[in-house]
Formats: C-alpha cells, structure tokens, sequence
C-alpha cells in the first residue's frame, strides 16, 4: 500500500516561508521534513508526519512551478498560472528585514480594515494576511530565492560565470557549508542576470531592479556582482581574504557611480558594466606627480605640512610618501590594461594597504592622510589634471578606507 | 436566426521559444468558427507578438453559435516545413447570447496545448450581433439562462418553477475510434475536446428548448456530466430545473419576465398576472412571509416530452422487467432477483424481524425490503398503485428516513385538526398538478423560506446497467430508457413517503469496463401548495387558513405521511418545538439546511466509508455480483452514518451525498453528509454496546468500550456546542416518548442477520442504540466508528452550502482541489484491512487539509465534496474540493448591534488599488475634505516617474471601529500593485516619514467607488486600456490580473452578487510522454490542476467577471502508465461566472448614485 499520487492545488497558491527557504536552500524533502519536525510545526492541527510529508512534497512541487517564473520576475505580475498577490510575488524574490515588516504589519492594519493580519510570533514566524478574499503568507524569514549567501558570493566574486565555474560549485560547496543546490540556483541567479543586464541600455543598478523586481540593496549588491564578473576583478588572492563580499560591493558601487561612462553623464544611454575608456587613457596624465620630481616635493612638503602634529604616525607617512604615492600613482597609470584592471585590488592592498598597516596607520590616519593627500594636489600650480584627479582618487580613497581594516 | 461573430486577436506574451536558432518564434493565429477559418499575418521573430488584426467576422446560424466554440490556434510559421502548433484557445460564446449576461470577451486566455500545457497568453476580443428580435429565437434556444447553482440566484427571483428538465446526447468517443491508431496523441485530443465542447452546446441547446417550450427562461441547477463509457461511446447528460426568472434590480421592478420567454403560453400569463400586481411575489426569497394570490406551478406541455407513464405501464413492464434491465442479455432474471433478495434477506418475513425493522428507522432502510412490506398494508389516498410495482421491480432504493403521516388527520394541534380536511383536499389537488407532470423532481437543494413544507426523507434508486456499444447515436434511446426507468422509481419512491415531489435531486454514473451503475438520488418532500396549485383554484382567502399550522423553524421536519399509515414503522414523537405535530427521531436529506431551521450548535462533516471485494467477473456475472453487493453497502453505509451520528450527538443529516464506485475487484462506497441538532427533533439516545458471546470478551472489555462511547459523546457535545435549548418537558403535556427503551442496532454484516431471532426487541420507542460486540470484526467496527478524529480546534467542516451554526463569515475564501491516488500493494485484502485503508485515506486527506490551511483558524471547510473512484485493479482515487472559509470567531449574535458601526467604517474604507489615471480628473481634490476618521494614511508612491502617475491611496478607518469589515475586491489591479510593490522598501522607507495626516481623507473615493462599479460594468475593455497605458509607462509588468475567486458554494462571503455572466463548462485533457521529467504523477497532475484554474481564471475575467461560484470538478480522469513513462487525464469543471462586489461597496455606489454627487456621499456616511 503506497500513495502514488497525493496533490493539493488551491486558486490562491498556498505558500510556505519556512519551506520556501529550505527549499531556496537546497535541502531534501525528507531534510526538510525533519527540519520542519523539530520546528515543532507538527503540534499544530495535529499533524502526523505523514501530513508533512505531503505538504513539503507539494510545497516543493508548487516552488518548481515557480521557478520558472521567478527567472523572469517580470512576468510575476502578469502571468495565469498561479494566482499570487503581488506583494507576495516580491515577498518570493527578495529578502525582506523582519523591521520592514513590522512596518508593513502596522501599516496595515492601520490602514485597512479588509486587510486582517496575523502575527505569528512562533518559529516559523509568518504573517498571514487575507485581502480581499485571497490568502497568502508574508514571511519574516530573510533569504528570498534572488538572496544570496555571502560566504559563497565572495568566492565566485570576480570570476567568470561560465560553465567551467559552474563546475567548480561543488568545491565551493564544500568549503563555503552552502549546499550544492543553492550554489547552483545562486550561480544561475547571477549568471542570469547577467545576461539580461549585458544586454540592456541604462544604468545598472536600475535595470537590475526593475527587471529582477529586487530591492535596492539587493539590486547594488547583485550590480556589483555582475561588475565584478564583466571586468574579472581578481578577488581570490591570499592576501584579498579578509575582505568580505560587502566590502567588494561599496567598491563596486564606487567604482560604477564614478568611473563608468554613464557615471560622467546621466543622459548617456550607455552601459555602465564597463569603465570609462576615455577616463581611463587621461589617468596617465596623473604620473607627472611622480615623474616630475618638483612636483612630488612639492606635494610631499603641502600634505606633511597639513599633517604635521596631527597624527602619531607622521615619521612613517613622511618617510613613506613617495613610495605610496608612486604606488598609487602607479596603479592609475596602468589601468588601460585589462590585466591591470584586474588586479586593481590586490595592487590596491600591496601598494598601499599593506605598506601602511605595516606602519600601524589607524584608519583616522588614513583618512587624514588620504584627505591631504588628495587636497595637496589642487594646490599644485603646475598639475593641471584637477578632474581626473579627483574622480580617480575620490573612488580609490572611499575603496581604501572600506578596505583599510583587519 | 442568424448572428455575426466577430473576433479580434490582439496580441501575445511569453510565447515559447519555437525557433531554437534565434531563441524567438514566428507566430501567427488561425482562427475558427464552425468551417470558416481566417488567419493573422505572421509576427516575426518575437515572444510577445502583436498583431491587432482586423476583426475577423463569421455569419453564423444562432444554432451553431450555441453548439461551437471558437478555435484559436496559435502556430509557429515554418517556410520550409509544416507549420507548428503552438496551442489552441476553445472560446465558448453562450455567455454572448444572452442580452443580460456579458456583451463582449476580452482578455488574456492561456494559450493550452494538450501535450505541453500553458504555452503563453494571448489577448483575443470576441463579440456577437444578434439580430435582434428576441422572440424569433425559438428556432433555437438562445437567451435561455444557464446556472449551476442549486439555488434561486442572488440578482434573481423566480416567479414560477416549472420543473425537471433532462437530456443527454451520445457520440462515439475519438479515442476509440480507428482513426486514433494513426494520428498523433495531440490530434486525437483535441478531437475529444473539440466533441465535447460541441456536445456540450448542443445539450444545452436542446435543454434550452424544453425550457423554452415549458414557458421558462432560466435552468437552474444545471448539472451536466460526462460518461466515458469508452468502446461503447460517450455520453453527456444533464439535467435542471427549469424557472422564470426575474431579474432584481433595487430601484426598478418592472417585470421584464415577458419578453424574457416570449413563449409562454395563455396559461401562464394568467399565472403571472398576479404577480406582476407586486401582491404575491412568489417564490421570492427576500419576502418570505408575504401570502397572497398564489401563482401556479404550470404544466409541462406533453407534446414534446415522451408521453407519461400511464399507471398500467409500470405493472407490464416489471413483469418484463427482465428485458429492460440488461437490455443485452437475453435472460437477466438473474440481476433482477438478486436486487430484490438483499430485502428478504434483511427481513425474512418473520413478525420477530419486521418488528425489528419498526424499530430502526435506519436498519430497515435498504429498499425493497423495508419498502414493500408496510407499502403493501398501506392503502394512502396518495400514493398510486404504481409506487409498488415499480419498487419491486427496481434495484435498490434506500428510502431513508421515515417520514410520515403529515399533520392533520386526528393529531394534535387545533389548527392543525381544523384544516386537516381542507388540507387533504388541497394536497390532491397539489398532487394532481404535479401528477401531471412526468417527474416533479427539482435539482435545487435550498429554497425560499416557506416553499418546502415538509421533508420526508432521501429516497434513492440505483441500477446496474451493462453497456453497449451505442448504434445510433442520433437515438440514445437506450440511454434514455434506463435513466427513465431510475426516476420512476425514484418517484414512486416519493409518493410511497407520501410526497409529491423531490427535492436536491441529482444523478450520477459509475462505470467499469462494460458494467454502469446508474444511481439517482433526493429528498421526497412536500411543496408549498401556494405554489404548485393551478392558478385557476381558489385563489386568496383559504390559502391565510393553511399557511398557519407550522411555525417555519420545525415545519419541514414534520412527518408529511399520516400517521396511522405510515409507510414504514419509524417512531413518532411530537415536535419538540411547536408540540403539534409528528417528527420522525431522525432525519436524513440530500438538500441543504433551510435557512429557517433552528438547530443546536454547529453541524460536522459526518462520512461512512466502505469496501468491499469482489470478484472479478465478466460481463452479465459481473452485474449480478454487484447488483448483490449493492443493498449491503446501502445498508452498511447507512447503519455508519447512523451511528456516526448518535456518537456525535446529533438528529439531522443534510446534503447526504452516497457515492458508489465500481472497480473491477472491489466496490467503493462512501457517504457525505452534514449532520447537525435539529431542536425540533428529539435528542439523539447514546449508544449501549451489549456482549454477545460472554466467553469471547469480558465485561470488562465491553465496559471499557462503553466508556469510550460515552466519553467521546460527551466530548463532542462540547465540540459542537450541542446544548439545546432544556424544554420544560413535561410541561407542555405533549406526549414526549419515555426514555430508554434500548434497542438495539446490529451490526450490518450479513452473518449476524441470523442472530437476529434472540434479541428481544420492543417495538416503538427507543432512544438508544445498542451496539452488539459478537466477534472480532464487531469489536474492529467499533474502533473503527471511534478512529473519526474530530478537527482540530478551530476547524469545521460540514458537505453543504451554509454550514450549521455559523454565519458570521469574514473575507478568506480558498478554494481547493485535492486528489490523491493510493495502490494496494497487499494482494489478499479483506474487506476490513480494506475498510481500514479506505477509512485512514479519507481521514488524512482531512487531517492533510487541516494543517495545509492551519494559517485561516478560525476556519471553516464548506463543502467538502468526496469522489472516489477505482481507475484501476489496485488503485483507489479520492477527489476532494472544498472552500475554506474564514469566520469571525467572536462576533456572534451581534450583527444588529453592529450594522450602524459598520455602516459609518464602510464609508470610511478605501479601495485599496486605483491607478490615479483611473480618476486622474480628480487629483486635485483628491487630499482635501476633513473627515472624522482617525486613522487615514496616504501614500504616495515614491518611483512615481516609473508608474507615470499611479498614486496609491491607502485609507481607511481605525481597526478598532470595526472589526466587520468585509474587504473589497471588485476588481483588483494586480498590475499597477506590482509596480508599486517593486518599490516597496521604498514605500515603507517613506512610510516611516509619512504623511499620516490624520484627518485626512480623500474624497474621490466614493467616485472611485462608482468608478470600480463602472469598470466592471464594462471590464473588459477598460482593462485593456490600462494594461496598455501600463505598458507603455513600464517595460514590463505591463497589464493587470484580475483576481478571480472561486468556490463550490452559490454565494461569496461579504459580497454580493450584482451579475451572472454565464456558465463556465470546460472540459480539458492533458497527456504527457515525459511523466519523469514532469515530476512524476504528481508532478504532472498538479500543474494540470494549477492550469484548469488558470484558464477558467482568465476566462471569467475575460468576461468581465471577478469569482466563479458553484464551481464544480465533475470530472477528475487520471491514466497512467509508468512503464512508458505516460498519464493522460482529463479534467471537467463548472460554474457560473459572477460579477460580485463587497455588500459595503454597493451600499455607498447605490448611494453616491442617488446623491449624485462623488464628493458628497462619503463625507455624509463619514458624519
């Protein structure tokens, strides 16, 4: 005696948090079954284990049904198949903090009476609301199927998304405790965004968030992804490890804002995936600051001038100026080689992070210094690169002080 | 009289990739109507084409415009090979036929391929021009009104109930036709689909016309139902009530019924008359107590039906009845003796075992036996000769509860004395009038308050048929014989009861290889001679004198039989509310629970689950194995919802549905029904469990069960609050049956009937059961009948439309379909391990749903409707739709004390979704009038450069002033909600900062309000636009999704119906090659399920309409064969497409309406 057949189809689709995320996390139905066992979900109405068994089951086979759609968010809103209220559709694609929802609670009840809400504060927390006649779960719970885990994000970072990446997923996998599953469905995330945003005009963050119908955070987080891949950054070095994924991502979202052709104009209709080409070419013009031996004096003398008193480590940035500013200075003269591009960041830390840690920099002398440094030069009467002088260090400053910590 | 049809096909969306090279498709439309075909021109390379073709036009007859669809076919164009198809679009126009109904189809229809699925959507506008002189359309039956619902429908009244109407056409099935061994699998289902669809039309076009001829112009509870009867073709019947209708409209009356039917006959002018003077409306639900003149029930015209039974013919014909029976077998005395044999078996005609039969209303209850025995004696001025021979003849008939001898002649009451006389001499003539007419039967199971007098019992009848290839299907005479030989029985049945009429009346088939059950089943009752009698009689004056004796609330319960010639020993006692009149001690109905009924407590889903094996067989001994099985299952059925309802401390069943499956090794028999407390019923006696055999159990055992009994009793009067009302017992003086006389209820296995000599049985009154322990399977029995789990808290659940003694709906409505398919694996099942399997099925399936719908406590599961069936040797498939229902569990009585609260929230409350270009003329004043409201947030949505101007307002009044609030949903924007829900953080971000000004409050709401109205008023077409304009301002999200709710039962909480768009009748079949890659059985079961809703989702709201009601799954066919890694199944479902707003909603429309003013009627309801 077997049940060969066991569904449970509802015209409002029925779903729930807790399993969603097992599932967005990969794990078994049977996994999930004793997940949901030791919930203690079990001792409401009575349920067997049989009972869950078949509601996991049907669970998953409902969220199958959704992938499809949640491929392709912007059909969401607009497909037959399962009757869905919107605001459930994005609670299904994007994480949601427990404070926004809250929020949201508050705010409906205030402000409808035909919305009923109930707050489960019991694992697994979950809000039901009712409008309108239809039924669905609002869910407390963070990861949405577009979240991600930074943990594996950080290792992909940087790196192609092509099938010979996807075939390492499972050592990343194994090192990162993400099961295999989730690495996939995120690797597929990524790469389908990717695809989509490569080929549409406009500014990315934007299209990212229209198209995927994510949040904005989530929309600059996966903007830097896709940044990272389409320029190849490198972000697997030993000595980049103890950067975390959201540290990549302010630089990214620096990086795009500032150095990208859509970040000069507003109006260009432009990919801004890649860097500025142009701006790119004019940093060369920023070695005259170390070539031009009067002028590093001269730059070295304003910033210690500016420095001097001000800071404990002032013996070390004196002695070490030269060689930190040939280091940046450096770095910007090579960025029109795409290798270069590349390793940005680790020439980011060798150059001038690891120098000044070395030296016992806190970040106030950092930010102090950096500040001068950058100052100094438009006191320059000989610098004539004023613009590209600021748009190039005012990234690699911001990109440094994110970076500067342990 | 012909009609111009006219298509436009607009555009497409997520079309899938055809073109693997290009990853694009090159689609283009055929489109089809009847033999006429047009087609777009090709959209190249796109997923999401656009034609905006021209219209298509097709000059059709009204008769094929009722029989087709239109076909549209979506295919991807090949220049160098054949064209593929994409899928189809099966567009059916009735609802276009009927002035009242929807006058255009517009909207986004998934594109469905039978091997694929959903394929896409398109966007397809239909219309039709009648010529339109509406009284030529008699040729044809367009105009007449179609409703699944079994109940008068909302916007409606009915000013006269003519009666049954039935048909059924028959086809050879395509997929058994030769043709199918050469063409593809697609190709032969969508020749099925496509005969269906045409069968369909065409039945309800030949139904259309018997009502037409009957003067009518509305069929109501229609049911129609497919038989796959496989070699031996295909069968679909249907069959309703037929009425004239009348729309109700607040403000204007006038009766429009006239040019409704343009048929009706001199006759029923007259009828009318009376009624058009507004001083009887009959049959009109919202004026209950009114009397006046009454109006008649007409007469069926004869001249079309086939002539009436005359009263010898049924005498020849059993003494033929061999013949008719099995019409393929030469000699079937056989199958007939054995239907009478369960009789005898049950009651041998020993004076010890028909005492026994008086005794238990329920024992006795299998058909011929306990029919024809106390019939014979009966000599009842109303039941004819006929009803015997009839009897004898048939299979089983289950007359279940004993009703008896109506009020009158020599009982209690003065009144009830006084007008007995009177009352018998009206009663013949109601009786003539419906004599008259071939079967008085009514497919509706709830009526208006006063219309169903009395109640007699469910009467029931069911044949086995072998099947036989259908010769000529133009004459489905064979067909048409058996189910007319099924409802004479059923009639005769009713009068034996000493009824003239069945009410909730409804039919069903079985069928396994060559072998058909035909079951047919309702509720004998008795029919408010006010509205059957012939118009001609005395009109006025006697009618005040008759309609005195029963008070509403315990009328119907009273015995319609006499007393002294009861049709059955059953016992009597005095009506426990008005002390009048007779009640029986139980009551069992197929019909819903009148309105007016007091109960006690709430009702519960109470179910009786059997099995039984059988062995296999051929042909004509196949037959006669089930034809003997079937009185025991009847009767086993009977005896579990009988003790099923004593354990639950209950009276009354209602909605009784008993569903017999036949598979080839087994039978499935179950039976659904409501039970509940009826207060004018006495109260149920407790069950005594008896030792039959000392040495087997000791005292101990037994007293240990009993202990349970009692205790489960006792839990679940508190579960359902049964605690009627403590009568001063005595006090009345009526004779009120001394209590605890036991007797006894036995078990119904067949080897206990032969120790039914040593019981000592007083015959009369009892109060208790006994329950027998004699062997094993007793003792499994009786843990069986205690293993029912009650729900968990906050759960009910009930098989009818209103469930017993809840009323307070809130909005949560889920409708839901459940199928699970379970293999026996264990070869040498017996029948108990069998039951058990059986019992544990049906029961988790419940606890299944509990837990699935945990999150809408407290809930209740309304009509929970069980199919089963045995789709092959080893498999049992249970089908189960119900809607969950959310109520208010704190609000109870108060529903006057709160109208006034309500009435001032209602106008505070907001529409929650309106794209400001909806009413972009009133942006200006849109923040501006003061109001009292408390608690009133606006916000605005912050990417307002993406939604072009969409503003949402949210508004509404404190939660605290109202907590009855029903929501609103005339039509729901998903579109613009979806856009602004894409910046959501950003929403509640602002929030944070926002604007919650108090006292603000927008007064465009009730212009929005009228608005919503309007919309739907002309849905379709202002749906376009906005999804067009949304488009336009968004790259994609781009149109909206009207929600469209559905339930099984005839009205939507917290709404009203203001529209019926037609009926939905929709028949798909699904059949894949790759059931692995689909997930399995399950995989591919629930996606098809999930596709069914969607395509009657975007159906109704193509028609304009926001819910379907009385949605039904007929039919849930489900093939599979892993081994070749296939399944094929085939789904039926219908209802009836409604426009339904918010009750809250259409007071303030009807009230910005008579102001006239938008502004003005908010601000006046908010002060």
């Amino acid at each position: 005696m077997s049940v060969e057949l066991d569904v449970f189809v509802g015209n409002t689709t029925i779903m729930d948090e807790e399993v969603y995320q097992l599932w967005l996390d990969g794990h078994t139905v049977n996994d999930a079954v004793k997940v949901r066992m030791e919930g203690g979900v079990m001792d409401e109405c009575e349920a067997s284990k049989d009972v869950l068994l078949s509601d996991t089951m049907d669970q998953y086979r409902t969220f199958q049904m959704c992938e499809r759609l949640l491929h392709s968010p912007a059909k969401l809103a607009n497909q037959l198949l399962f009757q869905i209220p919107p605001h459930r559709q994005i609670m299904l694609i994007e994480r949601c903090s427990r404070d926004a929802l809250i929020q949201l609670t508050h705010l409906f009840q205030r402000s409808h009476n035909s919305l009923f809400l109930y707050l489960f504060v019991k694992p697994p927390p979950l809000c039901y609301v009712s409008s309108h006649g239809n039924l669905f779960f609002v869910s407390l719970s963070l990861f949405r199927y577009y979240a991600f885990d930074d943990t594996f994000v950080r290792e992909v970072l940087g790196k192609k998304l092509s099938k010979g990446t996807k075939k390492d997923l499972d050592d990343i996998s194994a090192k990162t405790n993400v099961t295999l599953k989730s690495c996939r469905r995120q690797f597929d995330n990524f790469k389908r965004v990717f695809k989509v945003v490569e080929e549409l005009k406009g500014p990315l963050v934007e299209n990212i968030r229209q198209h995927f119908l994510l949040s904005d955070k989530l929309a600059r987080d996966y903007a830097a992804i896709v940044f990272f891949a389409n320029n190849r950054f490198e972000t697997g070095k030993r000595k980049l490890q103890y950067l975390s994924f959201q540290d990549f991502a302010f630089c990214a979202g620096q990086l795009i804002s500032n150095w990208t052709v859509g970040a000069v104009d507003n109006m260009v209709e432009d990919m801004d995936v890649d860097l500025d080409k142009e701006f790119l070419q004019e940093l060369k013009e920023l070695k005259i600051l170390i070539t031009d031996k009067d002028l590093l004096d001269q730059h070295k003398s304003l910033v210690c001038t500016a420095l001097r008193g001000k800071t404990k480590v002032f013996i070390e940035m004196e002695n070490n100026f030269k060689n930190l500013s040939r280091g940046l200075i450096n770095i910007a003269a090579k960025l029109t080689n795409t290798k270069d591009v590349r390793d940005f960041f680790i020439d980011l830390v060798e150059k001038f992070i690891e120098p000044c840690r070395s030296d016992r920099w806190t970040a106030a002398d950092m930010k102090l210094y950096l500040t001068h440094y950058t100052n100094s030069a438009h006191i320059l009467d000989t610098f004539k690169h004023q613009v590209v002088w600021d748009r190039y260090m005012g990234v690699v400053k911001s990109c440094i002080f994110k970076m500067y910590h342990d | 009289m012909p009609g111009k049809l006219k298509a436009k096909i607009v555009a497409g969306r997520h079309l899938p990739v055809m073109d693997r090279a290009s990853d694009l498709t090159d689609a283009f439309v055929e489109v089809k109507f009847g033999n006429t075909t047009f087609k777009t021109d090709v959209c190249p390379k796109s997923l999401n084409p656009q034609w905006n073709s021209e219209w298509f036009k097709f000059e059709v007859d009204d008769e094929d415009l009722q029989d087709e669809p239109l076909q549209i076919t979506v295919l991807d164009h090949d220049t160098y090979s054949a064209n593929d198809a994409i899928g189809k679009v099966y567009i059916d126009i009735d609802p276009l036929l009927y002035s009242e109904a929807a006058s255009v189809i517009s909207g986004w229809f998934p594109i469905y391929d039978t091997i694929h699925g959903i394929r896409g959507e398109i966007n397809v506008i239909v219309k039709v021009e009648l010529f339109n002189d509406l009284n030529r359309f008699r040729q044809s039956s367009c105009g007449v009104k179609f409703f699944c619902t079994t109940c008068i429908p909302q916007c409606y009244r009915a000013t006269l109930v003519h009666g049954f109407v039935e048909e059924l056409v028959v086809n050879e099935d395509p997929e058994y036709q030769w043709i199918d061994r050469i063409r593809t699998p697609r190709a032969s289902n969508e020749a099925r689909q496509r005969l269906i669809s045409l069968m369909s039309g065409e039945l309800q076009r030949k139904i259309g016309l018997k009502v037409l001829e009957m003067g009518g112009n509305a069929v109501v509870g229609y049911l129609q139902c497919f038989d796959l009867e496989g070699e031996s073709g295909l069968v679909v019947r249907a069959i309703g009530t037929a009425c004239t209708l009348d729309k109700l409209s607040s403000g204007s009356a006038p009766n429009t019924n006239t040019h409704m039917h343009p048929n009706t006959a001199p006759a029923s002018n007259a009828c009318n008359s009376p009624s058009k003077d507004g001083k009887e409306p009959v049959f009109v639900e919202d004026l209950p107590s009114s009397s006046g003149p009454p109006t008649p029930f007409r007469a069926l015209p004869t001249s079309s039906s086939p002539p009436p039974f005359s009263p010898s013919k049924p005498c020849s014909r059993q003494s033929s009845s061999s013949d008719t029976d099995l019409s393929l077998t030469p000699k079937t005395e056989e199958p007939h003796s054995v239907r009478c044999r369960p009789g005898i078996f049950l009651c041998p005609s020993s004076p010890i075992l028909s005492t026994d039969t008086l005794s238990l209303p329920g024992s006795g209850s299998v058909g011929c036996g306990r029919g024809s025995n106390p019939r014979a004696t009966t000599s009842a001025p109303l039941s004819s000769i006929q009803s015997d021979s009839a009897l004898l003849r048939k299979s089983v008939s289950f007359t279940e509860d004993l009703l008896l001898a109506a009020s009158g002649m020599g009982s209690g009451g003065s009144a009830g004395k006084e007008a007995g006389p009177l009352r018998t001499l009206l009663r013949q003539q109601t009786q003539t009038a419906l004599e008259q007419r071939e079967f008085p039967f009514f497919t509706l199971t709830s009526f208006p308050p006063g219309f169903l007098l009395h109640v007699g019992g469910v009467v029931s009848a069911r044949s086995v048929k072998l099947l036989d290839r259908i010769h000529n299907p133009d004459e489905p005479e064979t067909r048409d014989a058996w189910w007319e030989e099924i409802r004479q029985e059923i009639k005769s049945h009713a009068r034996a009861l000493g009824c003239h009429a069945v009410v909730g009346y409804s039919e069903s088939t079985s069928i396994c290889e060559e072998v058909c059950i035909l079951s047919a089943s309702g509720t004998a009752a008795i029919l408010n001679p006010r509205y059957m009698r012939e118009g001609c009689l005395d009109i006025g004056c006697t009618d005040h004198r008759f309609e005195e004796p029963s008070p509403p609330n315990c009328g119907f319960c009273h015995i319609p039989y006499d007393e002294l010639n009861m049709p059955f020993p059953a016992q009597l006692t005095y009506c426990y509310h008005c002390r009048r009149q007779k009640v029986p001690d139980v009551l069992f109905t197929t019909i819903d629970l009148p309105s007016e009924a007091a109960v006690a407590g709430k009702g519960c889903l109470i179910q009786a689950r059997l099995c039984r094996l059988k062995k296999k067989a051929q042909g004509e001994a196949n037959a006669t194995a089930i034809s003997n099985l079937l009185p025991f299952m009847e009767y086993e059925l009977h005896t579990q919802l009988m003790n099923k309802l004593k354990l639950r401390s209950m009276n009354a069943l209602f909605g009784l549905h008993i569903q017999i499956s036949v598979g080839e090794n087994m039978l499935l028999g179950l039976a659904s029904a409501t039970g509940v407390y009826l207060t004018a019923l006495p109260a149920p006696g407790g069950i005594q469990i008896a030792g039959k055999t000392p040495g087997d159990l000791s005292s101990e055992h037994i007293s240990s069960i009993q202990k349970r009994i009692n205790d489960t009793i006792a839990v679940n009067k508190e579960l359902y609050q049964i605690n009627p009302p403590e009568l001063a017992e005595e006090g009345v003086g009526s004779p009120i049956p001394e209590p605890r006389h036991r007797s006894r209820l036995f078990r119904s296995h067949s080897e206990s009937s032969d120790e039914l000599s040593e019981l000592d049985l007083s015959h009369g009154k009892k109060d208790a059961f006994v329950l027998e322990i004699d062997d094993t399977d007793a003792v499994e029995d009786i843990h069986s009948l205690l293993i029912d789990a009650p729900p968990p808290t906050g759960f009910y659940s009930c098989n009818t439309e209103n469930m017993p003694g809840i009323s307070n709906w809130t909005s949560g409505v889920q409708m839901f379909t459940s199928v699970r398919v379970l293999r026996l694996s264990n070869a040498n099942l017996t029948n108990q391990g069998l039951n058990k399997i059986f019992t544990d099925l049906c029961e988790n399936l419940l606890k299944s749903f509990y837990f699935k719908l945990r999150s809408m406590i407290p809930c209740c599961l309304c009509h929970l409707n069980f199919t089963v069936a045995v789709p092959e040797e080893e498999l049992i498939q249970v089908t189960v739709t119900a809607v969950a229902m959310t109520y208010d569990k704190e609000q109870t009585q108060e529903k006057t004390a709160e109208k006034p609260v309500n009435k001032g929230s209602l106008e505070a409350e907001e529409q929650l979704q309106f794209p400001l270009e909806l009413c972009a003329d009133s942006s200006s004043s849109n923040i501006q009038t003061a109001s009292k409201i408390s608690d009133t947030v606006s916000l605005f949505t912050p990417a307002a450069k993406l939604c072009q101007n969409q503003l949402l307002i949210v508004r509404s009044a404190g939660v605290g002033e109202s907590t009855n609030i029903s929501p609103r949903a005339a039509s729901v924007d998903y579109g613009s909600f979806a856009d602004r829900c894409s910046t959501w953080l950003e929403l509640l971000r602002l929030k944070a900062h926002t604007i919650r000004r108090g006292s603000v409050k927008t007064s465009r709401r009730t212009q929005s309000l009228a608005h919503s109205v309007s919309s739907l008023e002309r849905c379709s077409p202002l749906q376009e636009g906005r999804s067009r304009s949304l488009r336009s301002s968004r790259s994609f999200g781009g149109s909206s999704v009207t929600v469209v709710k559905m339930t099984p039962l005839s009205f939507l909480s917290g709404t009203r119906i203001i529209k019926y768009l037609g009926i939905i009748n929709m028949f798909f079949i699904r059949e894949t090659t790759s059931l692995r890659e689909e997930g399995g059985v399950s995989g591919f079961l629930h996606s098809f399920i999930a596709e069914v809703f969607a395509m009657v989702r975007a159906h109704v709201a193509a028609l304009g309409g926001n819910a379907v009601v009385s949605y039904s799954m007929k039919e849930c066919v489900f093939m599979e064969n892993p081994n070749k890694n296939q399944a094929q199944c085939l789904i039926n479902v219908s209802g009836d497409a409604v426009i339904c707003i918010s009750e809250t909603d259409q007071e303030s429309s009807a009230s910005t309406a008579n102001t006239g003013q938008t502004g003005g009627g908010g601000t006046d309801g908010a002060t």
